[in-house]
């Protein structure tokens, strides 16, 4: 006990003072998953939306492996990835295995799905409220869809940041395909990992307490942000 | 564009024929009221004659001048709102239908105006009360300039006070040279807007008459039993 409380003050003294390894990590951690965030949107909220308004073969088979990929496990995407990257893999002229490149592609592929399917569903279930006016006032499917992103907006940023706390808090993928290499690819979790088993217990402990916080903050800012979209907008 | 003309129309769902070989025609002119039961079809046959369902089987032609599918509007029974202010739902429609921009919001302003919204138009339109939403759909409909406007029972979730204002505002649309076809179950509205009744009983058109002749001496059993029950002898 007496040493988890040194380890827990050593750990607060790391955060307040702005520890520069510590800093580093952090920042590492934050531009990965939020570049790996942003591109899952880019390509995951148009996707939900077509599948959404779309009616096409395979449609009902698309959805269920969309949905089925949302529970993917971290370590199988960074074995798929790694295999794609490394050396003899069919993507492994990029030489981008073990560096940051690499992570925000492992994370993007896990979180995709996550966009995408819980998108569509929110979309959808805006579609068949919005249905027969947009087609009565002459709306085709592209500007349907484009009408339910804006209109779901504040229930599409708490799936946006349900992605990001995924991809934060996640640490098969990127230890697979990053390598946990210090100064490079090193982040939160691995960090956590490997300082643990090394029994630097106040690093781990800081980097723990700032992930919590920072996934704490990031729910209750979907919260609010929801809360206040419904008293606003109904 | 007008005359619509319906020839041997057929609509069915699973094999179960909701509207039963419907021919007739809607013509410039006189409010036409589509008059009948629950579950008698007039919705289904309104939605069919707006371009939102298409016929299992026969046809629906616009006979006159001009593009049938543009110089239409439609406001349902539930108002749909988009989740932005008044003002914005009126302006959408009138981005669909093609409006120069710098004229959108004159005309937004306009009809919202005439259908006394003024004081609300900034407010977001999901949080106005039921008269006032189906009052915006009015408004979203009546700034399309509309041929013909079709009403699925514009005021059967309102209150007395609200069904007038909305009434007021069917008959200043109508005033305006457009065209009004309506379903209701409601005798009395059937009475003080319609002009010629259509009477559906079980998907088929059993009645046209005239709305005077159809209240004193309904021609089909099906339009009598129909008054009977309504207004019971005491």
């Amino acid at each position: 006990m007496h040493e988890t409380l040194i380890s827990l003050s050593e750990a607060g003294r790391l955060i307040v003072g702005v520890d520069p390894k510590l800093a580093e990590i952090v920042l590492l951690s934050l531009r990965v998953s939020l570049t790996a965030v942003v591109i899952a949107c880019v390509l995951g909220l148009p996707l939900g939306a077509a599948i959404a308004v779309g009616r096409f073969p395979g449609r009902q088979a698309l959805i269920v492996v969309l949905n089925a990929l949302m529970g993917l496990p971290p370590v199988v995407v960074g074995l798929l990835v790694y295999l794609m990257l490394s050396r003899a893999g069919p993507l492994g002229e990029f030489g981008i295995l073990f560096t940051p490149a690499a992570m925000v592609v492992a994370q993007t592929i896990l979180i995709l799905p996550i966009v995408a399917a819980l998108s569509r569903q929110v979309i959808e279930d805006a579609w068949q409220e919005y249905r027969e006016l947009l087609r009565s006032l002459g709306a085709g499917l592209v500007t349907s869809a484009l009408t339910l992103l804006w209109d779901t907006r504040f229930s599409l940023v708490t799936i946006v940041l349900a992605g990001f706390g995924r991809a934060a808090a996640e640490v098969g993928a990127v230890m697979i395909v990053g390598g946990n290499i210090d100064g490079v690819t090193r982040v939160m979790t691995t960090a956590i990992a490997l300082e643990t088993s090394k029994g630097d217990l106040p690093l781990a402990l800081g980097l723990g307490i700032i992930l919590i916080t920072l996934v704490l903050a990031l729910n209750a800012g979907a919260y609010w942000v929801k809360e206040a979209a419904q008293r606003r907008y109904g | 564009m007008l005359p619509l003309v319906l020839d041997q129309v057929s609509f069915a769902v699973d094999g179960r024929k909701i509207i039963d070989r419907v021919s007739m025609e809607i013509t410039e002119g006189p409010r036409t009221v589509i008059l009948g039961s629950n579950g008698a079809g007039k919705s289904v046959l309104m939605r069919l004659c707006h371009g939102l369902f298409a016929p299992t089987s026969g046809s629906i032609t616009w006979r006159g001048q001009g593009n049938g599918r543009k110089r239409q509007a439609m406001v349902f029974q539930r108002p749909v709102m988009l989740r932005r202010s008044a003002l914005a739902n009126v302006v959408y429609g009138l981005k669909l239908a093609g409006i120069a921009p710098g004229e959108r919001e004159l005309r937004a302003r306009d009809v919202i105006d005439a259908v006394g919204l003024a004081g609300v138009s900034e407010r977001p339109a999901r949080v106005l009360s039921g008269g006032e939403q189906q009052k915006l759909a009015l408004a979203r409909a009546w700034a399309l300039g509309p041929e013909v406007l079709f009403l699925d029972e514009p005021t059967a979730n309102l209150d007395p006070g609200a069904t007038r204002e909305v009434e007021t505002i069917i008959g200043q649309i109508r005033a305006g040279g457009t065209k009004i076809v309506m379903t209701t179950h409601s005798l009395g509205q059937a009475r003080r807007l319609g002009d010629e009744i259509l009477f559906l009983s079980q998907g088929r058109l059993v009645e046209r008459s005239e709305a005077d002749r159809f209240f004193r001496q309904p021609a089909s059993t099906e339009g009598a039993a129909f008054l009977r029950e309504e207004l019971p002898q005491i």
